[in-house]
């Protein structure tokens, strides 16, 4: 239950974190040129900014909910070790939700510089709110900060415990999926309109812009992924282990893209087998010893499968998406100017909902990974669950309401995207009209 | 020590939620009674401006109190949830629903989308105060056993106690919302609006005061220790204080100070809960669990303080700034009745 409140809550966060910050660039221009187009368009992104954080707000509430309603066992043991990175993101929520209000609500109402000042906390606070939640979550794979005597926790020390050394490959890992998600998503849209035959000016700002956000974002993503995995290969053996189905602990382990693994026989079946570069990527040594599933008992290791398929498709992804920006920069570097072919757009259409699978995938990577722990070899996850019965009905019950508030998110941005364009050139209107947006994995 | 810093946190985000956030719930309320579509125009009209601004600020108040229970009480808090499961699912749910349709709402361009959206809007706004009132009645009246769900799934909030304090929930956030509005209607020049609100806040604030009379009643009843509480000492002086800021809400209504009222009116609800913590003193789970028990280590506690004592020195500036921007009315939009298949809500 909380697995899915956490899909819808992510791509949310993504905006979050990403979104006032391409809002306040396009009014920087805005401020800059002076041109109502870029005033027309963080005007109207801004709008959507507003309605995604609104539902941001609601599925944020509902997690911390859960996270008493599911796991009162892991509140009641840890609440104390973790839940000052709560504090602090519960603040950075509460400045981001007054700002953004005071920001959408204050077009054309404050003095320009005013209004483009009271974007600034946005960008900040969704810094700072996702770096306490990656806290909590880079914890757990790497519970440090307190003690255990007789099944207690004691002397605790909040602030190791939050700066985990874990802590800033997931933050950066995260931060940058935030620009990459949120880029090509908006990106997307814009594409699409693109290939619908909307060339003008305001649709091309928009897309150059979202689209530039991801493309740097992406391939710069592949990079902290590199550190990431060597992070993992070194403090969380099993899970490197499942994310490429190593059983038997090995010299020289080789990657295999795509397969099976077979428990039964302890390897990967119909994969393409890479020799070497699994010691290579890991240890940046193609001899090393890598430790596999068995140097653990069965009853600790994760489930193999989910764990390589999602791994192997967010890498899949990523990389293609680190492609394809590569793609757009060296065209835009060489020529100046967008690609022609109708493919490229295609792709960038594509892109969108691939980033958010993409990041789920890179979540259910690290969350299944860590199974079955909830906190890494210290609390099981069927230690921390609730003794509450009637959890299916919540369940059920939860999923229609996601797919509703889905729906009905879908049909208010598809509305506000047809809206006339704001620029205060009424003649202009007419010409641009009409593009759809999706809510990612909402 | 640290403790009691620790619940006074609690204490200040709760009536904080319940006065900002409460007056939200009920504007949803007077949303609901508003009558139909053509008839309630003005008044939903007139709520939708008034909230718009500060409906997500006034709610992240929940998280906050959420947040600083669970890391300063860490025991209490998964006892709580997990014997209160149903009424906090559903208020879960109801929050969910009510933002996304008030988000959503100005949106709207078909009457029947409107009237669904409205409808959830302004339903889930009287559950989810009454259900989280109840869950706090289940807590005051000593009915949440430590443990994993070793309380009654049941009976934990569905008793009188619980029943009577959702109740009081429901009707001080109308109150509070009919007073909020009444003033805003000023600001907003509709003078027969002024007048609507005000009939509603005299009602609502005659019911409040009426319910939390019969609460205590009840409360002498069904938890005799909570009584006894409310009745000595610090916490009968707050009853009685927040019963004074009632009368005088009650004065500046009939005499149309709703400026003033605002602020006495959110007087009268801050006392009651606080007043609550003070008559459980030293108690956090009656009779099961002391704050000192339940409290988590000092270390804990001081990263807890110091956030939350930092994290107010920038956010109330920013909340200032915010209502300073919003009752000047400098973020207000133009005010036009609220019907179905309006689209002029947003530019």
């Amino acid at each position: 239950m909380q697995a899915l409140s956490f899909a819808v809550h992510i791509p949310l966060v993504c905006f979050g974190i990403s979104f006032p910050a391409m809002v306040l660039f396009v009014e920087g221009l805005y401020l800059r040129t002076g041109d109502p187009l870029y005033k027309a368009l963080a005007k109207r992104w801004s709008k959507v900014m507003l309605i995604l954080f609104a539902i941001g707000v609601v599925t944020g509430t509902i997690l911390s909910f859960e996270l008493g309603l599911l796991w009162p066992e892991f509140m009641a043991t840890f609440g104390a070790v973790f839940g000052d990175a709560f504090a602090l993101e519960g603040f950075s929520f509460f400045i981001e939700a007054i700002f953004i209000a005071i920001y959408v609500y204050g077009w054309d109402r404050l003095p320009r510089r005013t209004h483009f000042l009271t974007g600034i906390p946005t960008v900040i606070t969704g810094f700072v709110g996702s770096m306490m939640v990656i806290a909590v979550n880079s914890w757990m794979n790497n519970p440090t900060g307190f003690s255990i005597e007789n099944g207690l926790v004691i002397d605790v020390r909040p602030l190791e415990a939050l700066f985990n050394d874990n802590l800033w490959h997931e933050l950066v890992h995260m931060y940058l999926a935030g620009y990459v998600v949120a880029g090509f998503v908006v990106a997307g849209v814009y594409a699409w309109s693109w290939l619908h035959g909307k060339h003008d000016r305001y649709h091309r700002t928009a897309l150059v812009v979202a689209l530039s956000v991801a493309a740097l974002a992406a391939p710069a993503q592949v990079l902290v992924g590199d550190w990431a995995a060597r992070t993992v290969a070194e403090r969380q053996p099993t899970k490197l282990a499942a994310l490429e189905g190593l059983g038997p602990t090995t010299k020289d382990a080789p990657i295999h893209i795509g397969g099976i693994y077979d428990e039964d026989e302890r390897k990967v079946k119909s994969g393409i087998e890479i020799p070497k570069a699994l010691s290579l990527l890991a240890f940046h040594d193609p001899d090393a010893t890598v430790q596999g599933l068995e140097a653990v008992p069965p009853q600790d290791r994760p489930p193999v499968n989910v764990v390589r398929f999602s791994f192997q498709s967010m890498v899949a992804i990523g990389t293609g998406l680190a492609a394809l920006s590569i793609l757009y920069l060296a065209v835009w570097w060489r020529k100046r100017r967008l690609p022609r072919s109708a493919w490229f757009y295609r792709a960038v259409v594509a892109a969108g909902p691939l980033s958010v699978v993409a990041l789920i995938c890179g979540w259910v990577t690290t969350e299944v990974g860590r199974q079955p722990w909830v906190v890494y070899r210290i609390m099981r996850t069927s230690e921390a669950v609730t003794g509450a019965d009637g959890i299916p009905v919540g369940y059920g019950f939860l999923v229609a309401v996601y797919l509703c508030l889905g729906a009905v998110a879908f049909v208010m941005l598809r509305r506000l995207a047809r809206r006339p364009i704001d620029t205060g050139e009424p003649h202009r209107e007419t010409a641009v009209r009409g593009s759809e947006r999706r809510v990612g994995g909402s | 020590m640290l403790p009691e810093l620790a619940a006074a946190a609690i204490v200040v985000g709760l009536s904080a939620y319940l006065v900002l956030g409460g007056a939200d719930f009920g504007a949803g309320f007077w949303d609901l009674t508003a009558g139909g579509a053509r008839r309630g125009a003005r008044v939903r009209g007139m709520i939708k401006i008034a909230m718009g601004p500060v409906w997500e600020a006034n709610h992240v108040w929940l998280i906050f109190v959420l947040v600083v229970f669970w890391t300063a009480f860490p025991v209490a808090f998964g006892s709580v949830t997990s014997t209160l499961y149903v009424p906090l699912f559903a208020a879960a749910v109801g929050i969910i629903f009510r933002g996304a349709a008030f988000a959503l709402r100005g949106e709207a361009a078909t009457i029947a989308e409107a009237r669904a959206l409205g409808a959830a809007f302004a339903l889930s706004s009287v559950l989810v105060p009454f259900f989280l009132g109840a869950a706090v009645g289940g807590i005051a009246s000593g009915r949440v056993p430590v443990g994993n769900a070793s309380g009654d799934a049941l009976t934990s909030w569905w008793n009188a106690t619980s029943v009577i304090v959702g109740a009081l929930t429901v009707a001080a956030g109308a109150h509070l919302a009919a007073v909020f509005l009444a003033a805003d209607s000023v600001r907003a020049g509709q003078p027969d609006l002024v007048r609507t609100f005000r009939t509603r806040a005299l009602g609502s604030g005659l019911a409040a005061g009426a319910l939390a009379i019969a609460g205590l009643l009840v409360v002498r009843e069904d938890a005799r220790s909570l009584f006894d509480g409310l009745t000595s000492g610090g916490g009968l002086a707050l009853v009685l204080a927040s019963g004074l800021a009632g009368l005088v809400t009650l004065g500046l209504e009939w005499r149309n100070r709703f400026e003033l009222a605002r602020y006495t009116a959110a007087v009268a609800v801050g006392s009651i809960v606080a007043g609550w913590a003070i008559a459980q003193r030293p108690d956090l789970l009656p009779g099961e669990l002391t704050l000192d028990q339940a409290a988590a280590s000092d270390a804990t506690l001081v990263v807890l303080l110091i956030s939350v004592a930092v994290g107010m020195l920038v956010l109330l500036p920013s909340l200032r700034y915010l209502f300073r921007l919003v009752l000047r009315g400098d973020l207000d939009t133009e005010f036009h009745p609220l019907t179905a298949g309006d689209d002029r809500t947003q530019a």
